[in-house]
């Protein structure tokens, strides 16, 4: 058996007496794909965080390959979120070549001539696999919803992340492009072999597209001080191909 | 009858009534003016517009006997020159200020209670100060323009900073970016068009710095020559180089906006996206 590539270890997270999450305990293999579900505010975006270098954990130990998961954002997890992922005074394609330009032009951050026809060239082709060609050349204010998230996903793509961190991607759009997006994801999740954690609040789309849902909940509760226990994993499941075809035909077919 | 609010004017009306309020002030300036003038033809307190027209054309296009310059121009460059120099400075002052304090907290600790403070105490009351440092020449005006704008700029690019989402801040270091590459890439071009909003609300203020230091020491330019000639009560000057300084600050303010306009379409369109 592979040794796990992520290790939680006893992990909490208060934010001064607010106990959010407490004891996870978990182990995540490479290429598995993670949905989380839970009520509001139970604390997933706070584990995405943690899992991105944005918060420490409070207790315990977040290991990635054995060792302490860096504690700051790098390019070997990328992530999209609700809103606000994309930038909005680059175009579609300067969206995309901006972390080539981040990581072969240290001085300027800008690529010319040569050097940044060729990143257009592999952007280019990441477009075209998300559906995004026609919109090359246009700003973020003038894509839709779902475009803008495509556009979110390849610009997070293109420096060929481990991990891919998805916080409610799809929570803004219509059912029907929510769909069109989920085949992208599991596409995308395959080609570039991603090990994917994605947060959603809609359990079928939890379903659909994982290989394992996590469900947040608190196990112990005080009604006095809410504040008092944190919430922790309280479902694990795998998802088998079976109860996803099935689950497909309930609600897609 | 509809209500009062609901009621709007069609765009040809809107513009009538727009213009409306000038046409007016003109007709009672030159009613009063007149009446004025049959009573006391030396009367110096409403001039006709006339007079003010031979003053303006005196001073703009005949040479003067002192000096052969052409003393409105020459009123006219000095001022303006001072004004860009205090802006130009205030606004790089204030870009590099606000920027790095509003995305650095380690320059943020130790620079954002100084700038708060500093942004309290009135320029006007430090104008001895700069005239004792400086002297009475240049510099002295334009540190004052610099001293009375900078704070204001720095404060509002600081506070354009932090409002730019985290989120950006978190997936340019996704995207592998330093904070030097955050600094050029992401923050610099977002904040470039709020620096041009926050120049053309502080114009105004330059301004008045402007013609506050050029009516204590100087001698030229557009806020001196006013100040001089009120001494002989020569509103038929006054008046004309007012409206010019209104429709400079005027043009600077459009010229502004429509720079902006052009320059960064995804500012004026659309969101944070
Ligand atoms: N930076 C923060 N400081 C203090 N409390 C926070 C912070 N971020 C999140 N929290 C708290 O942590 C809890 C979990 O938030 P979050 O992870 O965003 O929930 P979810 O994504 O599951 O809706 C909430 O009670 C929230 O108020
Ligand atoms: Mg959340």
């Amino acid at each position: 058996m592979s040794a796990p590539m992520i290790e939680v270890k006893n992990l909490w997270k208060e934010y001064g007496n607010n106990v959010v999450l407490e004891r996870m305990n978990l182990q995540v293999k490479a290429g598995e794909f993670i949905t989380m579900v839970g009520a509001s505010g139970c604390g997933k975006s706070t584990f995405l965080k943690m899992l991105l270098g944005m918060e420490e954990p409070t207790r315990g130990q977040l290991l990635l390959d054995g060792k302490p998961i860096p504690n700051e954002p790098d390019q070997a997890r990328g992530i999209v979120f609700q809103q606000y992922s994309v930038f909005p005074h680059l175009s579609v394609e300067q969206n995309v070549i901006l972390a080539r330009e981040f990581e072969r032009s240290p001085l300027l951050g800008k690529l010319f001539g040569r050097a940044r026809r060729e990143v257009l060239e592999e952007a280019r082709a990441l477009l075209a696999k998300v559906g995004l060609s026609h919109a090359a050349k246009q700003y973020p204010h003038e894509l839709s919803g779902g475009m803008r998230q495509r556009l979110a996903i390849a610009q997070a793509l293109i420096r060929r992340p481990r991990i891919l961190l998805l916080d409610e991607p799809f929570g803004a759009l219509d059912p029907g492009i929510r769909k069109d997006m989920h085949t992208l994801v599991h596409q995308l999740w395959q080609e570039h072999e991603l090990t994917v954690f994605m947060v959603t609040h809609d359990i079928s789309e939890g379903f659909a597209l994982g290989t394992r849902l996590w469900v947040f909940d608190k196990l112990r509760r005080d009604d006095q001080a809410p504040e008092a226990y944190g919430a922790n994993i309280t479902y694990d499941l795998p998802v088998n191909r079976e109860s996803l075809a099935q689950l497909k035909e309930r609600d897609y077919g | 009858m509809r209500r009062l609010i609901n009621l709007k004017p069609s765009r040809s009306v809107g513009v009538m009534l727009g213009l409306l309020p000038f046409a007016l002030i003109v007709i009672i300036y030159i009613a009063a003016s007149d009446k004025r003038l049959a009573e006391n033809p030396d009367d110096r307190l409403l001039p006709s517009f006339t007079q003010m027209g031979e003053a303006v054309e005196r001073l703009a296009f005949e040479p003067s006997r002192r000096t052969g310059e052409y003393v409105f121009w020459e009123d006219t460059k000095s001022s303006l020159q001072r004004l860009g120099l205090g802006i130009g400075i205030a606004a790089l002052i204030g870009f590099s200020i606000g920027t790095l304090t509003g995305s650095i907290p380690l320059v943020n600790s130790p620079l954002s209670p100084l700038l708060t403070v500093i942004s309290l105490v009135p320029p006007l009351a430090l104008l001895p100060i700069l005239f004792i440092v400086f002297g009475l020449g240049e510099l002295a005006k334009v540190a004052l323009i610099v001293i009375g704008v900078a704070p204001f700029i720095a404060r509002d690019i600081q506070r354009s900073a932090q409002e730019i989402p985290t989120e950006q801040l978190v997936k340019a270091q996704t995207l592998g970016a330093s904070t030097w590459h955050i600094l050029l890439r992401v923050l610099i071009p977002q904040l470039t068009p709020r620096l041009i909003a926050a120049v053309r609300l502080s114009l105004g203020t330059g301004w008045l710095f402007l013609i506050a230091a050029e009516a204590i020491a100087s001698t030229d330019g557009l806020g001196y020559r006013i100040f001089l000639v009120r001494r002989y009560m020569s509103m038929d000057i006054i008046l004309p180089y007012v409206a010019w300084i209104t429709f400079l600050a005027f043009l600077f303010d459009w010229l502004l906006a429509q720079l902006s306009r052009k320059a960064f379409p995804w500012h004026h369109q659309g969101g944070k996206a």
